[in-house]
C-alpha cells in the first residue's frame, strides 16, 4: 500500500531560516570577506556575489575524535602487491595506510569552507547600517522608464484581453432595457388575459381573450429576439502605460593627479569612489558616473585613464571644481538630477587657490548637490585645502564632509563614519 | 528459486521511453510491490511515496533528511555547503532519501527518468523500508509511528523557548548539546518509546519535578572545612561511570534550568533515533542496493521493464556499488554500498550455489534456503556482527581487502593480512571492529560529579591500543560540556589505570580560586 503525494508545489525555502542563522552567526567572518573583496574589485563590477571563504576549523562542530598516535589496523580494498608482513613507509599526513576512512575527520581542517553570498546580500553586507543623506528628489523621466497598469474596462480591444463578467454584465442591461417597454406591455396584458379567465366566458370576451392571446405571444417573441450577447455588449480589460518617477544619481569622481599623488595614492582614492559608486546605485534606479581629474588644468576622462593615466605637474584644485560646476550646467540640471561628488587628493593646493575652491564650492557646487565629500590621501600632516575646507564643513554640515585616509585600512570605516546612518536626519 | 517453465509469459513493458508521469509511478510501485511481498515476502511499512524537486532535496538534505525539524545555524551550513556544490556540479544530489516512520517517507526527485524512480522505489520503498521494520536494532531503539509526532514537538518547543529566552541563549544550548550528540545515546537498555502527546504533558511535569530533584541532590553536600574532603574518601558519584553524557547532564546538571533540560533531553532523543542507523550502514545499504538489484531484475525477466530501460538501471547500480581501491584519488574509504550489496549477493550464491569453501566456512547456511537466510541476516545482526559472521573469503578475494597496522611504535607501517588462507580471518576480524562504533570512537564516560566537593565533573577517556584524543578538539568540547555543567570539568586519558592525560576547563586555576 503506497501513497504517492506531489510535494513539489510545497515552499521549497524550508532551509531559509537556517541559512539566515548560519550567516547571521559567521556575520563577522563574511564582513571581513566583503571587506577584502571591495579592495579588489573593479568599480562597476559589484554588481554580482562574492565567494566567501571560512575557515572550517572556525566552523567545526567539535565532537570527540581520536587523534593520531596509538596503534590502529585499517582495512582498505583494492590490494595489488601487497604480501603478509610486508612493511611500507608512512605515508606523509600520518595518516594510517593511504588515507583511511579517519582522514575525513582529520584532513578537514586544512580545506576551507567556500560558500556564495548573492549579490543582495553582498552589498547589504556591505552596507549595513547606512544611508545617503538628502536622498529625497525624484523625477519624472520620459518615456523610458514606465510600467504597465491596469487602465480600466473599455468597449475596444483585442480578444485576448476580453473581460468577461463585465461582457456579460453589459449584455445582461442591453436585453433588459431593450425589453422593458415589451415587458412591462407584456405584464399588463397577461393580469388582463388572467382576469378575463376568471370570469364568466361570453363570445365578446372569447375573441378579446384570442386577441390578447395573439398579443401575447407576438411580444413575447420580440423579448426572445433579442440578441443574448451582442458585439456592442463586449468589453475589454485595458491597461496603460503609467511613467514612473525614477530617481538617478550623477556621481562626480574628482582626484588630483598632480606629480604627489603616487599609484597608491589613486589606488585608495579608486576604491573609495567604487564604494560610493555602488552604495548610490543601490539607492538610485539609474546611476551616472563622471570622472573629472586635474593637475593645474581639469579634464572629464573615462574610467580607465582616470585611474590608470598618470600626470604630473602642479595642483589648482579649482579648475576640477569649475569644471564640474560646467558639467553640471550643462547636463546634469539640478531640479533634475541627485549630484554626489566625491573628491579626493592628497591636499597639495597652491596656497592662493584654496579660498577660490571654497568659493565655488559654496556658491555654485554646494547648494546643487546632495552631499559632497572630500577625502585627503595623506599620512603626514595636512595641508592648506583641508583647513579652509574645514571651515566649509562647519558652515555647512549636511550637505559637506570630509575625512583623512591614512591606509588601505582606513577606506571603508571612512566610508562608513560619511555615510553612518545618522539619527538626526530620520 | 523457482525455475523459469513455471514463470507467466512475458508481459508487455509497463513503459518504453524515460518519461515519468503519476500514473507510471502508481504502477510501478504496484508491479514491485507485488514482487516485493509475494514472490520474497518482504515485510514492510506503507509507503508514502513524495515527488519534490532539487531544491526541496537540498532542503531535504540539510535537515538530516527529517520532514521537520527544528531551526539551527548548523543546518543552514550544511544547506549552504550542499547547495553551493550542487551549484557548481561537483556533487548530484542523492537520488533518495527515506526515512524510518510509519509510513515510511521516500523522496523521489523530479528530475530523475522512470528508471532512475523504479530504482529508487525498490531501493528506498521496499529494500530500507522492509530493513527498518524487520532489523532488530531498529525494532529496539526506534518508534517508527511516532517519531515525526516527536519531530513536530521537538520543533515547537524549540521555537517557544526562542520566543521566551532568545535565539542566542537556546542556539548556544544547541551547540553544546550538538557536540555531545554521540555520548547521548544508551547501548544497553531500550530507551522509552517517545509519543508526542504523552511528551508534552510529561514535558511539564518533568520541568517541576526534575528542578526538585536536582537541588536535593546538590543539597546533599555538608558545611565543612574545604580540606575534610580530601581526607575522607567518600562514595563516589556516579557509583558507575556513565556512558551516556547527555543523559547525565540532563538529570544531574547543577545548574541548567528546566527548558535547558528539556532541550538536552531533544538532543538526546534525537542523537538516540540516528544510533541504529548509524551502526547499520552497511548493512542497510547493502539490503537496500541488493532489493533494487533482484527486484528490478525480476521485473525485467517478467516483461516488464525493456532493455533499454536496465541498461540506464544498471550504469547507475554500477556507479553506487562502485569501490575504487585505496590509492585511488576517488578513495574515501570503504563504500557501504560496495561492501553490503557484495557479502548480501555472496550469502545468496552460498545458499544457492555453494562451494568446497563455502562447507568449511559457512556449514549452517551453504545450501540452506536462500531468501530466509537473508532475512536471517537482515534482521539479527547490526555492521560489526553482521561482517563477522558472514564476511566470505570470496567477498575479501573479489575486494582484495587487506589490512595494515598503523602502530606509532613503528616506523613503517606493515601489512597484516591480505586476501588469502593465512589472511581471511584476520581481515574479517579486523573489518569488523573498524564498524564497532565502540572501538571506532573514543571510549568516553562520567567518571565522578565531586557532588561534596567543588561541583566539578570528571570524564575518562579509556585509551584503548594508546589511541589518544584529538586535544584541541577534545578542548573544544569539553568548552560545552563546560557550558552545560556550568563548574569545572576534566577529563582524564587512562590506560591500564593510569591517568596519563589531563584536560581542564576551565584550564587548571589555582586551588584557591573556588568560588564561595
Amino acid at each position: 500500500m503506497s501513497f504517492i503525494v506531489d510535494r513539489r508545489l510545497n515552499g521549497k525555502n524550508k532551509s531559509t531560516v537556517n541559512r539566515q542563522r548560519f550567516l547571521e552567526r559567521y556575520r563577522e567572518h563574511i564582513r571581513d570577506a566583503v571587506d577584502t573583496a571591495v579592495n579588489q574589485r573593479s568599480i562597476r563590477d559589484m554588481e554580482r556575489g562574492e565567494r566567501i571563504i571560512i575557515p572550517r576549523k572556525d566552523l567545526s562542530e567539535p565532537q570527540f575524535h581520536h587523534g593520531h598516535g596509538g596503534r590502529r589496523s585499517v582495512v582498505h580494498p583494492g590490494n595489488r602487491e601487497f604480501q603478509q608482513g610486508d612493511t611500507i613507509a608512512r605515508p606523509p599526513g600520518g595518516g594510517g595506510g593511504g588515507g583511511g576512512d579517519q582522514a575525513s575527520d582529520q584532513g578537514e581542517g586544512l580545506d576551507d569552507f567556500a560558500f556564495e553570498l548573492d549579490p543582495g546580500e553582498f552589498l547589504n553586507f556591505l552596507f549595513e547600517g547606512l544611508a545617503l543623506p538628502n536622498l529625497v528628489k525624484r523625477q519624472l523621466l520620459g518615456d523610458t522608464h514606465s510600467r504597465i497598469v491596469h487602465g480600466g474596462i473599455v468597449s475596444q480591444g483585442n480578444p485576448s484581453k476580453i473581460n468577461i463578467v463585465r461582457s456579460m454584465r453589459q449584455a445582461s442591461m442591453r436585453r433588459r432595457a431593450l425589453s422593458a417597454a415589451a415587458r412591462r406591455r407584456l405584464r399588463d396584458l397577461q393580469s388582463e388575459y388572467d382576469a378575463l379567465l376568471e370570469q364568466e366566458q361570453t363570445i365578446a370576451r372569447q375573441a378579446r381573450l384570442g386577441e390578447l392571446k395573439e398579443q401575447i405571444e407576438r411580444l413575447e417573441r420580440r423579448i426572445k429576439g433579442i440578441p443574448y450577447l451582442d458585439t456592442v455588449d463586449l468589453r475589454y480589460n485595458h491597461t496603460v502605460r503609467q511613467p514612473i518617477p525614477m530617481t538617478r544619481a550623477v556621481m562626480f569622481c574628482i582626484m588630483d593627479v598632480s606629480g604627489s599623488m603616487s599609484q597608491e595614492m589613486k589606488d585608495l582614492a579608486k576604491r573609495f569612489f567604487l564604494l560610493l559608486y555602488l552604495f548610490l546605485q543601490r539607492n538610485y534606479q539609474y546611476t551616472e558616473v563622471v570622472f573629472v581629474r586635474h593637475h593645474t588644468s581639469a579634464r572629464e576622462v573615462d574610467e580607465e585613464e582616470f585611474f590608470y593615466s598618470r600626470e604630473t605637474g602642479g595642483t589648482i584644485v579649482s579648475s576640477a571644481l569649475r569644471l564640474t560646476a560646467d558639467i553640471i550646467r550643462e547636463r546634469y540640471p539640478e531640479d533634475r538630477w541627485n549630484i554626489y561628488a566625491a573628491q579626493a587628493s592628497d591636499g597639495d593646493n597652491w596656497n592662493d587657490d584654496s579660498p577660490a575652491c571654497t568659493r565655488i564650492l559654496q556658491e555654485e557646487l554646494l547648494p546643487k548637490m546632495q552631499y559632497f565629500s572630500y577625502i585627503e590621501i595623506m599620512p603626514r600632516r595636512h595641508q592648506a585645502l583641508w583647513n579652509s575646507y574645514m571651515q566649509l564643513q562647519q558652515s555647512m554640515p549636511g550637505v559637506f564632509a570630509l575625512q583623512q585616509i591614512e591606509g588601505p585600512g582606513d577606506i571603508y570605516p571612512v566610508f562608513r563614519e560619511l555615510f553612518r546612518k545618522r539619527l538626526e536626519e530620520h | 528459486m523457482a525455475d523459469n517453465e513455471t514463470r507467466p509469459r512475458r508481459k508487455a513493458p509497463l513503459s518504453e521511453t524515460s518519461e515519468w508521469n503519476f500514473d507510471l509511478i502508481a504502477l510501478y510501485d504496484r508491479e514491485i510491490a507485488r514482487i516485493a511481498h509475494e514472490r520474497f515476502g518482504l515485510d514492510t511499512f506503507p509507503n508514502q511515496i513524495e515527488v519534490i524537486s532539487s531544491e526541496q532535496m537540498m532542503d531535504a538534505y540539510s535537515s538530516v533528511g527529517m520532514p521537520v525539524g527544528y531551526n539551527h545555524w548548523s543546518f543552514g551550513k550544511q544547506f549552504v555547503e550542499v547547495e553551493n556544490l550542487y551549484r557548481r556540479g561537483q556533487m548530484g544530489l542523492a537520488y533518495e532519501i527515506v526515512i524510518n516512520s510509519n509510513p515510511c517517507i521516500a523522496y523521489l526527485m523530479e528530475e530523475n527518468t522512470m528508471p532512475m524512480q523504479a530504482l529508487v522505489i525498490a531501493h528506498a520503498c521496499y529494500g530500507h523500508n522492509s530493513f527498518f521494520k524487520g532489523n532488530y536494532l531498529f525494532r529496539t531503539w526506534t518508534d517508527a509511528s511516532a517519531i515525526i509526532d516527536y519531530l513536530v514537538f521537538a520543533r515547537h518547543y524549540i521555537a517557544e523557548c526562542e520566543e521566551r529566552h532568545g535565539v542566542n541563549a537556546v542556539e548556544q544550548m544547541l551547540d553544546s548539546c550538538h557536540a555531545l550528540m554521540n555520548y547521548g545515546v544508551d547501548r544497553y537498555k531500550r530507551p522509552y518509546p517517545i509519543s508526542a502527546e504523552t511528551e508534552r504533558n510529561r514535558q511539564q511535569e518533568r520541568e517541576a519535578s526534575l528542578q526538585k530533584q536536582v537541588s536535593e541532590l546538590w543539597k546533599t553536600f555538608p558545611e565543612m572545612q574545604p580540606d575534610i574532603r580530601r581526607r575522607q574518601p567518600t562514595q563516589r558519584y556516579p557509583s558507575e561511570p556513565q556512558e551516556n553524557l547527555l543523559y547525565f547532564i540532563e538529570k544531574n546538571a547543577p545548574l541548567l534550568e528546566p527548558w535547558q533540560r528539556e532541550i538536552v533531553r531533544i538532543v538526546r532523543k534525537m542523537a538516540q533515533y540516528f544510533y541504529p542507523q548509524r551502526q547499520t550502514k552497511v548493512m542497510n545499504e547493502g539490503w537496500a542496493t541488493f532489493w533494487h538489484y533482484t527486484l528490478l531484475h525480476e521485473m525485467y525477466d517478467e516483461g516488464l521493464v525493456t532493455e533499454g530501460f536496465m541498461l540506464e538501471f544498471l550504469q547507475n547500480h554500477a556507479q553506487v556499488v562502485y569501490q575504487p581501491p585505496f590509492d585511488s584519488p576517488m578513495y574515501s574509504g570503504i563504500n557501504p554500498y560496495a561492501l553490503g550489496f557484495a557479502m548480501f549477493r555472496d550469502l545468496r550464491r552460498i545458499c544457492e550455489a555453494p562451494t568446497e569453501e563455502d562447507n568449511i566456512w559457512f556449514p549452517e547456511i551453504a545450501g540452506s534456503d536462500w531468501l530466509s537466510t537473508l532475512k536471517f541476516a537482515m534482521q539479527s545482526f547490526k555492521d560489526e556482527s553482521f561482517i563477522q559472521q558472514f564476511l566470505s573469503p570470496k567477498v575479501i578475494r573479489d575486494l582484495k581487502l587487506f589490512a595494515v597496522l598503523d602502530d606509532d611504535a613503528e616506523t613503517h607501517l606493515e601489512i597484516r593480512a591480505i586476501h588469502n588462507e593465512r589472511g581471511y580471518q584476520q581481515v574479517r576480524q579486523l573489518l569488523s571492529e573498524q564498524y564497532n562504533l565502540s572501538i571506532h570512537e573514543p571510549n568516553i564516560q562520567v567518571y565522578e560529579a565531586a557532588v561534596r566537593g567543588d561541583r566539578s565533573l570528571t570524564l575518562q577517556h579509556v585509551r584503548q591500543d594508546r589511541r589518544p584524543l584529538a586535544r584541541d578538539k577534545a578542548a573544544d568540547v569539553l568548552r560545552h560540556l563546560h557550558r552545560l555543567w556550568q563548574f569545572d570539568v576534566h577529563l582524564e586519558s587512562v590506560e591500564d589505570g593510569r591517568v596519563l592525560e589531563r584536560l581542564s576547563i576551565p584550564a587548571a586555576a589555582p586551588e584557591d580560586a573556588d568560588p564561595a
